[in-house]
């Protein structure tokens, strides 16, 4: 903020502190010229207005206030520029990278500000690191099978994750369930742990331009009957042709590639829904499923708690 | 009474008519629609899975309709009531007037088009699209020069307490509308906020905030300075507070808005200013209630018997008491606790229902017999049935939401022993549910008596009088 503002600020803000204290000053003294207690002379509609003088116990209550605010300003910034006797700000406001964060974080520490938000950070950490690096130390094989372990990657599941997966991890409809033991990406604690910190970016392409509605409609036939399904014998057969173009990814018995997230085909357990339409639209439009990254938000530690949760949700107990 | 059945040809009474009549049906269909939404964050399969049926679509007619279809068609009528009747003079210009009314009923009604088609600019309060905004800062320009014009030529030397308060109301109003819509068209329907970023939140609430402070708070002041003297037969208790509150409330409001937007990427200079104005706007907030009560005095009899003043003196209690509570929910640290929860949609009710509907019905009730020339309301045994359904009702809604507010404040802040967060979110929405059920009953009674004031004032317009042992003992009192 240039000097000019500041100043602006700074004046404007004050003089209408000021304005009302000196209003308030100027009406507790009579200068209506009429006696106090008196009406003033003039009348509106039948209303009448009385000169009394203003509740002492309302005046009282001004003159706090205002010197609350007053006070408030001088401790925490306010006018403008002037950061305050304290020394105080909510948080790194402005910053545009983790790195500007890490290092203004650094600096406030350098020069005594008080910043509440690296504070609580701070007193948090202090407080429960030693908790998750006590369960980093441990494979997450092992706490899976630790209650009070699982108790702590369930609630972490609960506020960061079941927003799309579900509380229950069963997932909905472009979202996979994690308790079925079908994995797109992997289901070892590696995998998994994989998944949470870089996220995942899944990409189905659209084959309307290259194989026309005809063309994807034998390919639906195909596909449906690799997991059973009743479907028209010869354009399945045209679509199986056709498949190659999708073994790329699904593999030529279409049982899916875990490298690329590409789904089994042949396992009825359908992502986008099983019905004749979904598939032919997942086919005509493609999809892209994504996970979001987790590493910055959680962070390693509690991302190994939810692993351990994750993990134990498919494992046979 | 004597005065009310008084016909004075010189005043324009038509133009009050027609909005005195509309605040009572806009009022219905507002509150109804609250009453609906209120329903579906109990009953969610009522949106009947329907785009325009649902919560998101109707939660902002809901909030246009009873701002500014309700009250504003209150403010208009009251307005041009008090300021012809305290300036001994009929308004400017009758075309204008006619204008105000019809325009702004355009304006209601392609807001009861626009928004459950989805069209918004989704800035709250502000939702309405570009070419309704224009219309209407056309429609408030017509009533402000209208307003001014008539205390330009009035024929008293001075200007009452109640229409500075007016004025100041709809001069700001102007300002803020004009101001938060800026926009860039894109096409009839869409268009972009010429501001960004934090700079947009900042108008935004820069608005959103007087919006409560001039069209909710300035405005009904205003309608409190006639109707409450003239319906207990008081004087003012004191010109020189209604002096301090009016300057020191005018100043001070437009200063409030960043304590909405506390702890964002708002800068913390802007937010400790809006909290430091808040804390003392809190005083002249009260002055207002105070000048309003104290002008009782002497006449508190008067409420035993009399259902009008009754509403009128219980919406100055709530207006004591949000005001008390909004500069409190200011402060940095109780926000931290209130801010996001239900306990906002408590206080904003509190005000919205306690205050601004209570203040206007009671005016309504004052109006509708002069305005129609008839000696009383049909019934003052159906006002009194109103009172107590409107106070129960609004006193479910808000205990309600203080509850489930500060339920979900403490339950979102709670933390375990690992520092992980105690509660989901869903979990604190089950913690909400029963108290969403009381806000909806509290919401049904305050309907219940609108109906019950649309078929009095109905009866009244007729021409009926129902004789009963209440109105006797009135008439003989």
């Amino acid at each position: 903020m240039s000097s000019f503002w500041s100043i602006w600020i700074s004046v404007i803000t004050l003089g209408s502190i000021l304005g009302c204290f000196l209003l308030l000053r100027w009406c507790l003294s009579n200068k209506t010229g009429v006696k106090e207690g008196d009406d003033m002379h003039h009348e509106f509609d039948g209303i009448l207005e009385i000169n009394n003088q203003l509740p002492r116990w309302w005046t009282i209550l001004f003159y706090i206030c205002i010197v609350w605010a007053l006070l408030y300003l001088l401790l925490y910034p306010g006018l403008g520029n002037f950061k305050g006797l304290w020394n105080w700000q909510s948080s790194n406001q402005g910053i545009l990278s983790l790195a500007e964060s890490r290092a203004a974080v650094e600096k406030n520490k350098a020069d005594g500000v008080i910043s509440q938000y690296d504070r609580e950070v701070d007193q948090a950490n202090e407080l429960f690191q030693p908790i998750f690096d006590g369960y980093y130390a441990r494979p997450i094989t092992e706490l899976a099978k630790d209650a009070e372990a699982l108790k702590v990657g369930q609630r972490l599941f609960s506020q960061n994750c079941s927003q799309c997966h579900g509380s229950d991890a069963r997932g909905q409809r472009g979202f996979p369930n994690l308790t079925d033991n079908d994995w797109l990406y992997g289901g070892t604690p590696e995998k998994i742990t994989e998944t949470l910190i870089n996220g995942r970016n899944a990409i189905m392409p659209a084959w309307f331009d290259s194989m026309g509605a005809d063309g994807i409609e034998e390919v639906v036939n195909y596909v449906l009957g690799l997991s059973g399904r009743k479907v028209d014998e010869s354009l399945a057969a045209k679509g199986k042709d056709r498949f190659v173009a999708c073994a790329a990814c699904h593999g030529p018995d279409g049982k899916g590639n875990q490298a690329f997230g590409a789904p089994n085909l042949t396992d009825d357990i359908w992502l986008y829904g099983n019905s004749h339409e979904k598939v032919t639209e997942t086919l005509t439009y493609g999809r892209n499923g994504v996970m979001p990254a987790f590493k910055n938000t959680l962070g390693e530690k509690k991302i190994h708690l939810v692993a351990a949760y994750v993990y134990s949700l498919s494992q046979d107990k | 009474m004597s005065d009310a059945i008084q016909v004075h040809p010189e005043y324009n009474y038509k133009v009050i008519r027609q909005f005195a009549v509309m605040t009572v049906i806009w009022g219905i269909i507002g509150m109804s629609l609250g009453v609906l939404i209120a329903a579906q964050l109990y009953w969610p399969a009522l949106n009947f899975d329907t785009p325009w049926l649902t919560f998101s679509r109707l939660r902002p007619l809901h909030t246009n309709a009873v701002i500014f279809a309700f009250g504003g068609c209150a403010l208009f009528a009251t307005s041009y009531y008090v300021v012809q009747r305290t300036s001994q003079v009929r308004l400017f210009s009758d075309k204008l007037a006619s204008f105000t009314f019809w325009g702004w009923q355009a304006v209601i009604v392609l807001a009861v088009i626009t928004l459950p088609l989805g069209l918004t600019s989704s800035k709250e309060y502000a939702e309405l699209e570009w070419p309704i905004d224009i219309l209407i800062a056309l429609v408030w320009s017509a009533y402000v020069v209208n307003f001014f014009g008539t205390m330009v030529i009035r024929k008293v030397s001075h200007i009452y307490v109640a229409n500075w308060f007016f004025g100041a109301f709809m001069l700001t109003v102007l300002v803020l509308h004009v101001g938060n819509s800026m926009a860039i068209p894109v096409s009839m329907t869409k268009s972009y906020s010429i501001y960004a970023g934090a700079v947009d939140a900042m108008m935004q609430w820069w608005y959103g905030h007087n919006a409560v402070g001039f069209f909710l708070t300035a405005g009904f002041l205003g309608m409190m300075y006639y109707f409450v003297p003239k319906q207990a037969g008081r004087p003012v208790y004191s010109y020189r507070l209604s002096v301090v509150h009016f300057w020191a409330l005018i100043s001070l409001y437009i200063w409030a808005g960043p304590h909405h937007l506390h702890y964002t990427a708002l800068p913390d200079w802007t937010q400790s200013l809006g909290m430091a104005m808040s804390i003392i706007l809190f005083v002249p907030s009260w002055g207002g209630m105070i000048n309003g009560i104290m002008t009782l005095s002497g006449a508190w009899h008067k409420l035993r018997t009399d259902p009008i003043l009754r509403f009128l003196v219980v919406s100055l209690s709530f207006y004591g008491m949000s005001t008390f509570e909004g500069p409190m929910m200011a402060i940095k640290t109780v926000n931290a606790l209130s801010h996001y929860t239900d306990w906002t949609i408590g206080h904003v009710h509190s005000g919205a229902l306690g205050w601004v509907a209570m203040v206007s019905i009671g005016s309504i009730y004052h109006l509708i017999p002069v305005l129609f020339n008839r000696e009383r309301m049909y019934s003052i045994y159906l006002i009194n049935v109103h009172f107590w359904l409107a106070t129960i009702g609004v006193v479910l809604y808000i205990v309600a939401m203080w509850m489930s507010g500060v339920l979900q404040g403490l339950m979102w802040r709670a933390i375990n022993a690992d520092g992980t967060l105690t509660y989901s979110f869903v979990e604190s929405l089950q913690a909400s549910k029963p108290f969403y059920l009381v806000r909806f009953i509290g919401g049904c009674f305050v309907v219940v008596g609108m109906l019950i004031m649309a078929y009095n004032c109905y009866r009244t317009i007729k021409g009926d009088t129902q004789e009963t042992v209440d109105n006797k003992a009135l008439q003989a009192a």
